[in-house]
């Protein structure tokens, strides 16, 4: 980089205040951090720690009570904190882009896409007609397949990552010097996240954008930027080169963090997940020392009382601890070694799909969510569910529930038969299977307390009421490890993975033998997410309970469970024991699902392009219905013939045309990750 | 252990929420004008011995149809009765009708809604069609098909009448939110658990939804006090010798010309009722939907 071009964004000792009941509280302390021209820089960090922030102080769309208290941001050498109201303007206008999480409000629903797209050039001065051209060829540079006709479609009628793909094109209509992505793929699917990553990784590299990526997902980080920047209640704690961070952290925040994350194939036989203990100090509290100090297994009296200096941990490496040469070393929680019990699959199994099957009907058109699905679920197992959005898993979740009647196949319990809805069934096979939700927020009634969720689970499920009910309530919460002052207090009292732990404790109330888990740490950050998931692993180690586990997130599907089905379009395209899912050889569908994930680790596996969307339930693809994506098709009778879902090992389904052999010799050309 | 997680510190943040609510209220300009009025009309009605300056109903006490004067600031009416101790004595009448009916017709629209917004199906489409019936009906005619039908009036007939058409309405903007609540996982997790429909709509639902139920009672009280007005005023209620304003009205509308002060000084009292009402209503309305 020559020396006289200014730096697409420099940020030095930024200082910003969120003024709440008439006290101004810092959310942002001193941080600095600079991007070149045409380079990635990754903002870390859980949620509540500034990230977003410091996005918004950078675009100067601070919400009314913040302010800024102190620093400069430049961009291209302007300073953005100088402009007047028109200068603003200008900035917004042709300086710098900024793409949110949800990309469904990002774009006016009334509006077609071709006005809305041509509306961002016409601000830039083009003529209509010009800008109705250059619209098409926006939407072509990012990589959709028919312009003409998305430039007639209303937003709704796209898919999460069309609609992102036209978001991006606006954004990138006045080819911004800076580009501000804050988590543009957290909604998405992993192989849709994967190319709309790709996408933005080609057309930083033909423009020469500056990027600001903004997310909690290290492996996003990881392949996207060149260096990251670890933030933590505010505070800058780590920044460097994103490989040397990740691979050689120099902050115990950072080691905490990358230590919460299942990878590398860990099985929760293997023993439980690294947590970060305590929590987050709460917004703008006056910190004495560092910032991390309350958190780290490292911390001494000096690091209580004494902020810490940015100190040198290698070449453009910095990190903000007084320990940085121990960081590596923090010590390990203690973790008792767990003995998860063997399943035994000689026994009749706990749970039995019996081909279900399930038709909705939508505007008159047969929707075949799920068809002919079969599985068992044995007891004290877990069984992973995996598929992209729309592949059915929820369907499947909700027939197993009663919550929805299957239209064909049964499900049964222990043998017996159970009623299709759950309005019909016995009382033992209500509380024999109970849910733990997505977001807790929704799963728990915001006006009761606790303890009186907790009282009426047990009354319902458990049939304990009076006095004793009170020594049960307190005995459940202590099983989840709440404490007992929460019983007290109304869920928004409580933070996200306390509030889950609440959910767990109502699914757990009358002893279930099987909870369905239903993404229930998608909502929750990396420490939280691997505590729970040693609650749950410890809860079926107690007490031989099974789950039906729903993720996305491969990493911690691959943690939990003992056996993994696949799902696509309603069918079961491959289940079997993790290990050998994970290992391979795998069904074309579930090999392109493991290498859409970002590994941290680096390197990986090539990364399998999967074409278009998931196709309509509504119109099945004849043959396999993998075939229209599938890279591996061998032709007319993946077109024609849908192949049976076959015992190719023991315990081992798969349902595709390619012979196992065939496809090991495939898959062993590419070179093998061990990371999930 | 693993898992350290302690409870963060206690911060009662319900609590912290409801008194943000009421400084909000307590510093709102509309809300403390509106408010200073209703307690004045609520003491008068309360105390009217110590307010009005004569008697408001004895007749001849003082000569007849005289205009506004500093000793009658109201002027006298054509019985001889001063009229400003006539309309200080008479809120007393609405203000006891109007939120007694406004209360049955939030009750009776809370448990309806709710019905409606928790079953849907044909219970929703049976009962929404007899709302839209009632609601296509302007208020008076309705009220007075009512009356009639009835037969008789009366303080409690007033009351019946003014909630029951008022249910509707309020069942409208609670079915709304039910059918929110209803999407959100913990009525599913009820559903599970094998709660009952009575349980999961006043036990999980309704706490959920008093936001709305408290805004609706407050915009409607505002309405009812019109409606009890215009129900006296075309008969139906207490008619003279009460000081009540829309009696008054009723009796002296039609010699306005040239007694014009006997309609007008009611009237306006009746305005300033209906209007800090609905500034108090406002208020909450923006502190509660915020």
């Amino acid at each position: 980089m020559s020396e006289h071009i200014p730096l697409a964004l420099e940020v030095s000792d930024l200082e910003m205040v969120y003024r709440v009941r008439g006290v101004d509280r810092p959310v942002l302390r001193g941080v600095s951090f600079s991007i070149e021209r045409g380079r990635s820089y990754g903002l870390v960090g859980e949620s509540g720690c500034g990230k977003s922030t410091a996005a918004l102080a950078i675009v100067r769309y601070l919400p009314r009570n913040g302010r800024i208290a102190g620093g400069t941001v430049s961009v291209a050498g302007q300073d953005v904190l100088g402009f007047s109201a028109r200068g603003l303007r200008e900035y917004h206008a042709l300086t710098v882009s900024m793409v949110y999480q949800n990309p469904g409000s990002a774009l006016n629903p009334g509006m077609r896409v071709g006005a809305q797209l041509a509306e961002a050039f016409t601000i830039l001065g083009v003529s209509r007609g010009e800008a109705r051209d250059r619209a098409r060829a926006a939407l072509e540079r990012v990589q959709i397949a028919d312009p003409a006709s998305v430039m007639g479609r209303y937003p709704h009628q796209l898919s999460g990552g069309m609609q992102q793909r036209v978001v991006i094109a606006m954004a990138l209509a006045k080819d911004p010097t800076l580009l501000i992505l804050d988590e543009p793929t957290t909604g998405l699917d992993a192989t849709v996240e994967a190319d709309v990553l790709d996408l933005v990784a080609t057309l930083q590299s033909e423009l020469h954008t500056a990027v600001l990526f903004i997310s909690h997902n290290l492996g996003v980080i990881s392949k996207m930027c060149d260096r990251v920047g670890v933030l933590y209640a505010g505070r800058l704690v780590e920044e460097g080169p994103v490989d040397t961070v990740l691979q050689d952290p120099r902050h115990p925040y950072t080691v905490g963090l990358l230590r919460c994350i299942p990878r590398g194939g860990v099985r929760k036989d293997h023993g439980r997940l690294d947590t970060i203990p305590g929590f987050l100090p709460s917004l703008g509290s006056r910190l004495e020392g560092c910032v991390f100090a309350d958190r780290c297994a490292l911390a001494d009296d000096r690091c209580r009382c004494e902020e810490p200096p940015v100190t040198q941990a290698g070449a453009g490496h910095i990190a903000r601890c007084f320990h940085q040469d121990l960081a590596p070393t923090l010590p390990r929680e203690e973790a008792a070694e767990l003995a998860v019990p063997a399943v035994n699959r000689e026994q009749t199994p706990l749970i039995q799909l019996e081909d279900l099957g399930k038709v909705f009907v939508q505007s008159g058109h047969e929707v075949h969510a799920l068809a002919g699905v079969s599985a068992a679920i044995w007891p004290g197992e877990t069984l992973g569910l995996v598929g992209e959005s729309g592949s059915g898993k929820t369907t499947l979740a909700r027939t197993l529930l009663g919550i929805v009647a299957p239209t064909s196949g049964s499900v049964e319990l222990e043998g017996r038969k159970l009623a299709p809805r759950f309005q019909k069934r016995a009382h033992a096979d209500l509380r024999a299977l109970q849910i733990v939700f997505q977001n807790p927020d929704s799963a728990l009634n915001r006006r009761h307390s606790v303890s009186r969720i907790l009282l009426r689970a047990l009354k319902k499920l458990a049939g304990v009421t009076g006095a004793d009910a009170e020594k049960h309530a307190a005995q459940l919460a202590d099983r989840v490890r709440l404490s007992e002052r929460t019983l007290t207090q109304k869920p928004v009292q409580l933070s996200g993975g306390l509030k889950q732990r609440v959910a767990i404790a109502r699914a757990f109330a009358g002893d279930p033998k099987l909870v369905v888990c239903d993404e229930p740490t998608s909502a929750l950050d990396v420490s939280v997410q691997a505590a729970i998931l040693n609650l749950l692993v410890e809860l079926q180690a107690e007490r031989g309970v099974s789950y039906l586990f729903i993720s996305h997130d491969l990493g911690v599907v691959r943690y939990i469970s003992d056996r993994i089905a696949v799902l696509y379009l309603g069918r079961l395209m491959e289940l079997g024991p993790s290990e050998t899912v994970f290992d391979g050889p795998h069904h074309p569908y579930t090999e392109a699902l493991l290498s859409a994930v970002p590994t941290i680790d680096g390197g990986g596996r090539r990364r399998i392009k999967l074409g278009g969307d998931i196709p309509s339930a509504a119109s099945p693809p004849s043959g396999c219905v993998f075939h229209t994506r599938c890279p591996r098709a061998l032709g007319a009778v993946c077109e024609e013939t849908e192949p049976p879902l076959v015992e190719i090992a023991p315990g081992r389904l798969m349902r595709c045309h390619i012979p196992l052999d065939e496809l090991r010799r495939l898959q062993a050309k590419e070179p093998e990750s061990v990371s999930a | 252990m693993t898992a350290l997680e302690v409870a963060r510190p206690a911060r009662s943040e319900t609590k912290a929420a409801r008194s943000e609510r009421l400084r909000l209220l307590v510093r709102s300009p509309t809300v403390i004008i509106g408010g200073v009025i209703v307690l004045f009309w609520v003491f008068c009605a309360a105390f009217p011995g110590l307010v009005t300056p004569h008697d408001p109903i004895f007749d001849n006490q003082f000569p007849t149809s005289l205009k506004p004067t500093w000793a009658y600031p109201f002027g006298t009416d054509t019985n001889g009765r001063d009229i400003f101790s006539r309309v200080l004595a008479g809120s007393r009448n609405v203000l006891l009708i109007a939120p007694a009916a406004t209360l049955l017709g939030t009750v009776l629209g809370t448990i309806l809604g709710l019905v409606t917004g928790y079953f849907r199906g044909i219970v929703d489409d049976v009962l929404g069609r007899v709302i839209d019936a009632v609601l296509s009906l302007p208020l008076i005619i309705t009220a007075i098909l009512i009356v009639t039908a009835v037969g008789k009036t009366g303080t409690w007939v007033v009351i019946m009448i003014i909630g029951l058409i008022f249910s509707p309405l309020v069942s409208r903007t609670v079915r709304a939110a039910v059918l929110t609540e209803t999407e959100l996982d913990y009525v599913q997790a009820a559903r599970l658990r094998g709660e009952r429909a009575p349980y999961i709509m006043f036990s999980e639902i309704l706490p959920n939804v008093m936001s709305p139920v408290v805004v609706e009672f407050t915009v409607r009280l505002g309405y009812a006090i019109f409606t009890v007005a215009s129900l006296t005023f075309i008969g139906f209620g207490v008619a003279d010798p009460s000081p009540d304003w829309a009696a008054q009205i009723n009796k002296y509308y039609g010699f306005i010309d040239p007694y014009w002060w006997m309609t007008l000084f009611p009237a306006l009292a009746i305005a300033t009722l209906v209007v800090a009402v609905n500034l108090v209503a406002d208020g909450i309305r923006e502190v509660y939907e915020r």
